[in-house]
């Protein structure tokens, strides 16, 4: 059993469906409810490996123990139209503190900048905000959104919308003709290569968490998703394998 | 329908009323069918090619952006099934006895009254903690089908409950008094005489009843699961087609094609349920006037 | 047909059937206890920790600041009251005047399709809703309001309204079917016209199953989560205008539940409970009532 982050969900769903293909007589769930459910299950037995899209608390790693299963990248996204193809963190500070209301402070059209925060507790906000050098409560937000296709689709429908999502889940919407566009922050350009060699300065871990009362089976299950057997299918949800 | 007979010459300004309400009305109408096709555009518009047979045959694939949604068909219809098996025998039964047996203002069932219209307000997230923690938890269902089922089951009642009593009271108010005059037992009259008189509007509480549970998301989500195997029995977990929809529309990129062609398809589903439903009426109620 | 010849019989088999039937009826009224009973023991640390003051008297809901946490409620439970009494306003009219149209206007036919249509509509997930909300009514808004964001409560109305228009249209259809025709041909032969005889006669005799069809939207709208969440913003404040974004509880439920600590998790079980709370004393209220006027032909 393993529950945990929606946003791991999908790629673990994959992974244990080519496990069971491949090693018949096992039998593996994957649930979702969000990364906190994920520790949580993890650390009382309910779930053997839990999916959490962030790095663990020092309070967490007392009991749990994270396996990096892959990385990706925090950008900023704007609509495809909006001539603005670049900001310095400078800029997105004060973008996302009001100091600069109106596009054209920062070499856009004359438009009031509408500004797309993420939820409480989500691990997108916080890797954000921690790369602001912010707290929550300095960002003044017009609008705020739950999932990464909500930031892409509010973008899409209001076109002053400036906001930040997974690179991954943002390349592949752009890929398919979704009218949105990756800012290049701090002169790095958001990509696949550059979370993977580093470059990026704004990524988050996607982690699986188990405690020391692991299963033998599920910690087969474990080195399976550990494995580069397992890479083509990270990327074909857009995340970058780390090994 | 126009269910009024011809009327004799009648005052001017009666007949600037009634032109008034008709048009009012038709806008009204309009106004609904265009925000319906509205809706419906975009979803046609993107999930129409993506429809074939492999869509509903095929196993889930690549987190449901490829394949198809053949495990999750059957999921929903035993979630939808499990929901109402629980939900009609109970909002009937309440509805019969706040109905049929209860004085009016009989306190006891004003509580049952206003603890069932609660029911109706609280929000589906909700239900969706509950039935995780009890039924999953307390109750030990896990994730499963059934603990999916029993929790729609909850979510509906009141709408079972409060449409079975409009149409209960709806019935002619002669009804009772002359089934008592023939000597008919309380029983026999509700279960021969009422039930039948009401059954279409108990027909429009069922059909509201499971357009409501086959497009609830968050209260399966925690409890009839994320799981995309063929279910093998009402106690596995299976993803049911609301929360495949609500999965690939805002956690799996590029998912939006396959989430319209599944939307589709669930709106395909309702339409056959609610048809077999009206026809099943139809032709039960026919045979009885036959046999009478 | 029971024969009545063993009356004993018939009154235990009564008795029986009585019990029964009231027992369901008790598991349904008491149902509701069961969740707020579930939703206070989730809600019960941060009560004991004495959190339920601040939930009312501070400002803002932020949760998460580090430097300034706070945990008010009421800007989100005034955004839940206006979005859904938003959405009542625009689909008890549309609702309603549709059900006239195709009870006395339209010919049977139209009756029917409109019905198959509204079922239909009922059924469509609340993402489905969402999403051409945030697609389609947006982008509009935007147009006429360039300035804002877009996402707002009047979206959120909107999207809201479109959802539980079938509820009522369904059960005003329903109700104004179950007006029995003797009524009609009376009020006809008293001459009063089409219209008169809708507004003086069929209407106040469906009244019941109408203001049931509206508690059940209203119900429904005030608990729904999905689809407002996509489209109204999500700001936590109270609005000074229809296209000002808002935030229904609803939506910090769902959008912070899967992410949040232990203590946030309380805090947030106590938003639900003040939620449910908050739509008895309504709910409640106005159902009391309709017991009370409501004329009916129960019981006996």
């Amino acid at each position: 059993m393993i529950t945990g982050s929606s946003t791991v969900a999908p790629v673990v769903a994959d992974v244990a469906k080519r496990y069971e293909n491949t090693h018949p007589g096992t039998r593996i769930e994957v649930q979702s409810g969000g990364s906190s459910r994920g520790i949580s299950d993890a650390s009382t037995g309910v779930a053997d490996i839990g999916m959490v899209s962030r790095a663990l608390t020092d309070e967490e790693k007392q009991k749990l123990t994270a396996h990096l299963l892959a990385a990706d990248g925090v950008c900023v996204i704007v609509h495809k139209d909006n001539p603005v193809k670049e900001l310095n963190k400078g800029q997105l500070i004060d973008i996302y503190t009001k100091k600069v209301t109106n596009w054209n402070q920062v070499g856009g059209a004359d438009a009031t900048i509408v500004v797309a925060n993420k939820a409480e507790g989500r691990s997108t906000l916080e890797i954000f905000v921690h790369f602001l050098g912010l707290d929550n409560a300095d960002i003044k937000a017009d609008v705020i959104c739950g999932e990464n296709l909500h930031v892409i689709n509010s973008v899409v429908s209001n076109p002053n919308t400036i906001g930040y999502v997974s690179i991954g889940t943002a390349s592949a919407e752009a890929g398919a003709g979704t009218p949105i566009k990756l800012i290049v922050t701090e002169g790095v350009t958001p990509t696949m290569e550059s979370v993977r060699d580093g470059s990026f300065p704004i990524t988050r871990p996607l982690n699986l968490v188990t405690d020391a009362e692991t299963s033998p089976a599920a910690r087969a299950f474990l080195d399976y998703l550990m494995s580069p057997e397992i890479h083509d299918l990270i990327e074909k949800h857009y995340f970058v394998p780390v090994r | 329908m126009s269910s009024l007979p011809q009327q004799r010459p009648r005052p001017v300004g009666s007949r600037w009323l009634d032109r008034i309400f008709a048009v009012t009305g038709a806008v009204a109408a309009l106004l609904s069918v265009a925000l319906f096709v509205s809706l419906l555009w975009d979803l046609v518009r993107l999930g129409l090619p993506e429809l074939s047979w492999e869509f509903f045959t095929g196993e889930v694939e690549d987190a449901g952006r490829s394949g198809g949604i053949a495990p999750l068909l059957v999921s929903t219809l035993w979630i939808l099934l499990c929901c109402l098996t629980l939900a009609i025998p109970l909002g009937t039964g309440c509805a019969l006895w706040l109905s049929e047996f209860v004085r009016r203002g009989n306190a006891l069932a004003r509580l049952v009254t206003g603890g069932v219209d609660l029911l109706a307000s609280v929000p589906s997230i909700v239900f969706g903690l509950f039935g995780m923690v009890f039924f999953a938890q307390t109750l030990g269902l896990g994730f499963s089908i059934l603990s999916g089922g029993l929790t729609l089951a909850c979510m509906i009642l009141p709408i079972l409950v409060r449409t079975t009593l409009t149409a209960l009271e709806s019935l002619p108010a002669d009804l009772r008094p002359a089934s008592a005059a023939l000597g008919l037992s309380r029983t026999t009259t509700t279960a021969k005489v009422l039930l039948p008189a009401a059954l279409p509007g108990i027909v429009v509480g069922i059909t509201l009843g499971t357009g409501r549970a086959l497009s609830e998301t968050a209260a399966l989500l925690f409890t009839s699961g994320y799981s995309t195997r063929l279910p093998e029995s009402i106690s596995d977990s299976g993803r049911a087609l609301s929360v495949h929809i609500y999965d690939l529309a805002l956690n799996v990129a590029n998912g939006g094609a396959m989430a319209s062609s599944s939307a589709l398809v669930l709106l395909a589903l309702i339409l056959v349920v609610n048809s077999a439903a009206v026809a099943l009426t139809g032709h039960w109620l026919r045979r009885r006037h036959a046999t009478s | 047909m029971t024969s009545s010849r063993n009356t004993t019989l018939c009154r235990s088999v009564d008795r029986l059937v009585e019990a029964v039937l009231g027992l369901l009826a008790l598991v349904s009224g008491g149902m509701v206890l069961l969740i707020v009973w579930h939703l206070l023991a989730g809600a019960w640390p941060a009560i004991a920790a004495g959190r339920l003051g601040a939930f009312f008297t501070d400002a803002k809901w932020q949760p998460g600041s580090l430097r300034d946490p706070q945990f008010g409620v009421v800007t989100m439970l005034v955004g839940s009251s206006l979005v859904t009494l938003l959405a009542v306003v625009i689909a008890l009219p549309v609702g309603l005047a549709t059900a006239i149209f195709h009870r006395f206007y339209a010919p049977a036919f139209l009756e029917r399709w409109n019905r198959r249509m509204m079922e239909l509509l009922i059924g469509v997930p609340a993402v489905v809703f969402g999403f051409w909300g945030l697609m389609i009514v947006v982008p509009a808004i935007v147009r006429v309001a360039p300035d804002m964001p877009g996402q707002s409560l009047l979206a959120g109305g909107i999207v809201l309204g479109l959802m539980i228009l079938p509820v009522i249209a369904l059960t005003s259809q329903a109700a104004l079917q179950a007006v029995p025709t003797t009524l009609l041909h009376a009020a006809a032969g008293l001459g009063l016209g089409r219209a008169r005889t809708i507004w003086s006669i069929a209407l106040p005799t469906a009244r019941g199953g109408i203001t049931s069809g509206v508690l059940l939207a209203l119900a429904r709208a005030i608990g729904e989560t999905m689809a407002v969440v996509l489209v109204c913003g999500n700001i936590p404040q109270i609005p000074t205008s229809l296209f000002d974004p808002i935030r229904p509880i609803t939506s910090t439920i769902a959008l912070e539940m899967g992410y949040a600590t232990s203590s946030h998790k309380a805090l947030l079980f106590c938003a639900g409970l003040v939620l449910v709370l908050f739509t008895a004393l309504f709910v409640g209220w106005l159902s009391f009532r309709r017991n009370d006027t409501d004329p009916g032909t129960g019981g006996a």
